[in-house]
């Protein structure tokens, strides 16, 4: 597993196991942020620098608790700096920009709840990567992230101006348009390593 | 959520009722839907997840609930997530105990548990206002709810996916399985297809109500 080129490393996490549409972590932000194309970057670039911080909050963590043979208290410890990674974050875009503040409402604060980021953190343990690797990790969960946010964004802005059946608007034609996607990521299979 | 800040509720069926359907997590709130669409590609499975996430759900409710006098208002979240982190560490362990099987099915999702926001939702909402019965039922019913739709989702796609019922095999060997079904995309597709299906009621049921009272006006 060590032996893992960084390439790769980026790569399954970005598109061949993309976070949203592979492994179906950060559905909530991926449904409610979607709605325009410029909301959705900005929440994706907030999500991938929390990954980044997290991630190598949680290289160091696990390290400790392995040392103190602590390891039952992992998830607490994660979640516990997830949560200060994204008040972090919330003062510093409530400070330099009110408006995206605004704009991205209550799915900041929600970040702490994204499980995408948690999800991140116990898969780099799971997968004993080191702090490189980690990190590259970090980047490439945040690159699919994004990527998913962005792609699901410029199909909503498009369906915004169709006719749909009164039936099937809001949330049930999203999940049909995240099918679609999802069916879509998965001609990507067998690119890199295979599992999750 | 309907209830104003700060008022008990008093307890009746519809405490229970509620979760169930009307504010159902997942097909009106649209909570939690990472485990929901993750690990409902067996029955098994579903049910495993709904489980575990009523426990966690009703013991950090609760907990919230008897301490909610005590929590301060600006570390409140903070202690929400470390209280249902202890649960969800318990559950972890638990499952690892009883069955390897299901725990490697299952994965990363039982640890995710921490981060599902039907959780949290339920103790920033409700559960720190509210005396603890009705927290109790109110979460119970909230379970029920996520495991209700768990399992329709579990069911329909393993009987879609795989052709089986709780690994019982359903129809006959010449079945051709829809195997997309089980795979990410089937999740997203099945998930659509019960909105879908909600919709249609909820608006069949407006324009019911739409044509009775027309007609009322036209009898008078």
């Amino acid at each position: 597993m060590h032996a893992e080129p960084l390439s790769l490393i980026f790569l399954n996490a970005a598109v061949v196991n993309n976070f949203v549409l592979a492994l179906f972590l950060g559905i909530c932000p991926f449904l409610g942020v979607s709605a325009k194309k410029e909301t959705a970057w900005n929440m994706g670039l907030a999500t991938m620098f929390v990954m980044l911080v997290s991630s190598a909050a949680a290289y160091g963590i696990n390290w400790v608790l392995g040392e103190l043979q602590l390891e039952f208290l992992r998830l607490i410890c994660y979640i516990a700096v997830i949560a200060s990674a994204v008040q972090l974050v919330e003062m510093f875009v409530k400070r330099f920009s009110p408006a995206l503040f605004r704009s991205l409402g209550i799915f900041l604060p929600l970040i702490t709840t994204n499980c995408a980021i948690l999800g991140l953190a116990l898969f780099q343990t799971a997968k004993e990567y080191d702090f490189v690797q980690s990190l590259v990790y970090a980047v490439g969960a945040g690159t699919g992230f994004t990527l998913a946010l962005m792609l699901m964004a410029g199909l909503r802005e498009k369906l915004a101006l169709a006719r749909v059946p009164r039936v099937s608007e809001g949330a049930a034609m999203s999940l049909m348009l995240a099918g679609l996607l999802s069916l879509a990521f998965m001609g990507f299979a067998g690119l890199g390593g295979s599992h999750g | 959520m309907a209830e104003l800040p700060n008022q008990q509720e008093s307890l009746s069926l519809d405490t229970f009722v509620r979760g169930l359907w009307e504010e159902n997590p997942v097909f009106v709130m649209l909570l939690g839907m990472c485990p929901v669409l993750a690990v409902t590609n067996t029955t098994v499975n579903a049910i495993a997840m709904g489980l575990a996430t009523t426990f966690v759900l009703v013991c950090s409710s609760l907990l919230v609930s008897l301490l909610r006098n005590w929590i301060p208002k600006q570390v409140r979240i903070a202690s929400y997530i470390v209280i249902i982190a202890t649960f969800v560490t318990i559950v972890d362990y638990a499952i690892q105990a009883i069955s390897l099987e299901l725990y490697a099915a299952l994965g990363a999702f039982i640890q995710l548990i921490v981060a599902n926001c039907v959780i949290l939702g339920r103790a920033e909402a409700y559960a720190s206002k509210q005396r603890l019965h009705t927290t109790l039922i109110n979460s119970l019913g909230m379970g029920a709810g996520f495991t209700l739709a768990l399992l329709s989702l579990g069911t329909v796609r393993e009987v879609l996916g795989s052709g089986t019922i709780l690994g019982i095999p359903l129809f006959g060997a010449d079945f051709q399985p829809w195997v997309v079904m089980i795979l990410p995309p089937g999740g997203f597709f099945v998930l659509g297809a019960w909105l879908l299906l909600f919709n249609w009621l909820r608006l069949r049921k407006e324009r019911r109500l739409q044509a009775a009272a027309a007609e009322s006006a036209y009898a008078r």
